[in-house]
């Protein structure tokens, strides 16, 4: 049976290290069984938020020597073959609480900030496929949290203060660009939600899990809807005389 | 079980990534560098870029004036040159490339807690790229011309006693659907076609624009390809250009002309 040699970081806001284990490797097993076999056969205090080992809850993430990915999504087979060392660390853009564990509740306050959902009152509620495809795309996040531990606007330059994030420049596009909505959230977004601190590297559309086109399909048609708004008089002209919202 | 110490992420370049994550923003230096020298040099060169029905699309449209001193090319290029600054995949390219913020995902970048991106400054420049759009498309238009000259000997445009594919013409169409498949696939002509619209359903015009918008996203899905092989096919157009004006040898070998068909005929 295959031996994976295994690196994950142990620690918590104080600091920590990389403790070393020794794996047996099964067809099919993924990071995260690895992580649990840590837990039942060496230590059992090793800290792993998890849920439901599907890929659809968003809970395991982490960075996998170095990548930004869900450790139930993550095959072991490919490294250990390979001899590679597999590293396993918390991601990087927000606190440690513990082992692998991050507080990721800054991401619950920038929701807040979001105007939700506001349709019309006499909305006619049967809505045609066509109009409704973009959003349902977005509707696809998992709130993993990847794209928010990869942007460097978070990661390395931590501008939490000013800059929202991928995963709710999503949200705001979802609602955006929802057919009955008809809040207006780009005054938000220029001013407080800073959609002009991402400058397009794609890194979240790169680790997204669930293969959401953020930066394409979220984030770039926004800047284009700002631009609209406060850069372009044409289009603001043309929008304000014949979009109805 | 051993101990490591946790090693500093804070660093630039640093990160626990094992796989090749330098060669993309390495390639995308020196393939940008190498076009903006050459692209320079031509520029001011001023020479070479015209000969019988063939101008260098470096050149093109020939904007000469009398109160213009310097190589027309210099009045031309801005324009292409800031479509292409500001596009959204070539932003990705050299933010990555040249600035570092970042080089590649999850590798440390220029940290800079007064980090403002496009938001401020220069870079708040970024936004005006539907109106570099708007006059790329112009240009584009004089080079679809341009290419359609080529269909005729020097001097007889439209005359289709004169009519003739030659080397030149299929270097120059090649170049120019590259181009346009680049342009018309750009993020802002999507939005501008029908990404500003929240229904698609709500009237005639608004399932017209769904259906461009559509034909628009999937030449949009291949951006990063046409932003490349279209920066390619212009250097190519314009060297070739420039083999032929300097060289005359080969002098755009004509592959099909009606003289052909007419000696055919006659044997």
């Amino acid at each position: 049976m295959l031996e994976a040699r295994m690196k994950v970081w142990r620690g918590d806001k104080n600091g920590g290290a990389f403790k070393e284990y020794k794996v047996p490797v099964e067809t099919g097993m993924v990071v995260l069984d690895a992580m649990h076999y840590i837990q039942r056969e060496i230590e059992p205090d090793l800290a792993v938020r998890w849920n439901c080992k599907a890929a659809k809850c968003g809970s395991c993430s982490a960075e996998v020597n170095g990548r930004p990915s869900l450790m139930c999504k993550t095959r072991m087979e490919g490294f250990a073959q390979q001899g590679q060392e597999i590293m396993v660390e918390p991601i990087q853009a927000f606190p440690i609480i513990k082992d692998l564990v991050t507080d990721v509740s800054w991401n619950y306050e920038v929701n807040k900030r979001i105007q939700p959902f506001t349709p019309k009152p006499d909305a006619d509620w049967i809505i045609y496929q066509e109009d409704i495809e973009r959003v349902q795309e977005f509707r696809k996040c998992i709130e993993c949290f990847l794209c928010q531990d990869v942007c460097h606007v978070i990661r390395d330059s931590n501008r939490k203060d000013a800059f929202i994030g991928p995963r709710f420049m999503v949200r705001v596009a979802s609602l955006e660009m929802h057919p009955l909505d008809t809040g207006d959230r780009l005054k938000f977004l220029k001013e407080r939600g800073g959609a002009g601190y991402c400058n397009i590297t794609k890194c979240c559309t790169e680790v997204c899990p669930e293969d959401i086109h953020i930066t394409d399909n979220a984030i770039i048609p926004l800047k284009e809807r700002i631009v609209d708004e406060y850069y372009d008089p044409i289009a603001r002209f043309f929008k304000h005389v014949f979009v109805k919202k | 079980m051993n101990e490591t110490n946790t090693s500093s992420r804070k660093t630039t370049g640093a990160t626990h990534r094992t796989d090749d994550w330098q060669t993309y923003p390495t390639k995308i230096l020196v393939v940008l560098t190498l076009f903006a020298i050459y692209g320079t040099y031509r520029a001011f060169e001023n020479n070479w870029y015209e000969v019988g029905n063939l101008l260098s699309p470096f050149y093109s449209p020939k904007l000469e004036f009398s109160w213009w001193k310097f190589s027309p090319a210099l009045l031309i290029l801005p324009i292409p040159g800031l479509f292409r600054a500001t596009c959204y995949y070539y932003r990705k390219a050299y933010y990555r490339a040249f600035f570092g913020t970042p080089k590649a995902c999850a590798v440390t970048g220029t940290a800079n807690p007064r980090y403002t991106g496009e938001s401020s400054g220069i870079w708040t420049l970024q936004n005006i790229h539907r109106y570099a759009f708007y006059m790329a498309t112009l240009v584009l238009g004089v080079l679809w011309w341009d290419a359609f000259q080529t269909l005729f000997a020097a001097g007889h445009f439209f005359n289709f006693s004169y009519f003739q594919i030659s080397v030149g013409t299929i270097v120059f169409f090649v170049n120019v659907v590259l181009l346009s498949g680049y342009s018309f696939g750009c993020h802002a002509c999507r939005h501008l076609a029908g990404g500003c619209l929240d229904s698609f359903s709500s009237s005639g015009a608004s399932k017209t624009s769904l259906s461009i918008w559509e034909r628009i996203t999937k030449l949009n899905e291949k951006h990063e390809m046409w932003a490349w092989i279209s920066l390619f096919s212009v250097m190519g157009a314009d060297v070739y250009t420039t083999v032929v004006a300097r060289h005359g040898i080969p002098a755009d070998p004509v592959l099909f002309s009606m003289d052909m068909i007419t000696n055919l005929v006659a044997k």
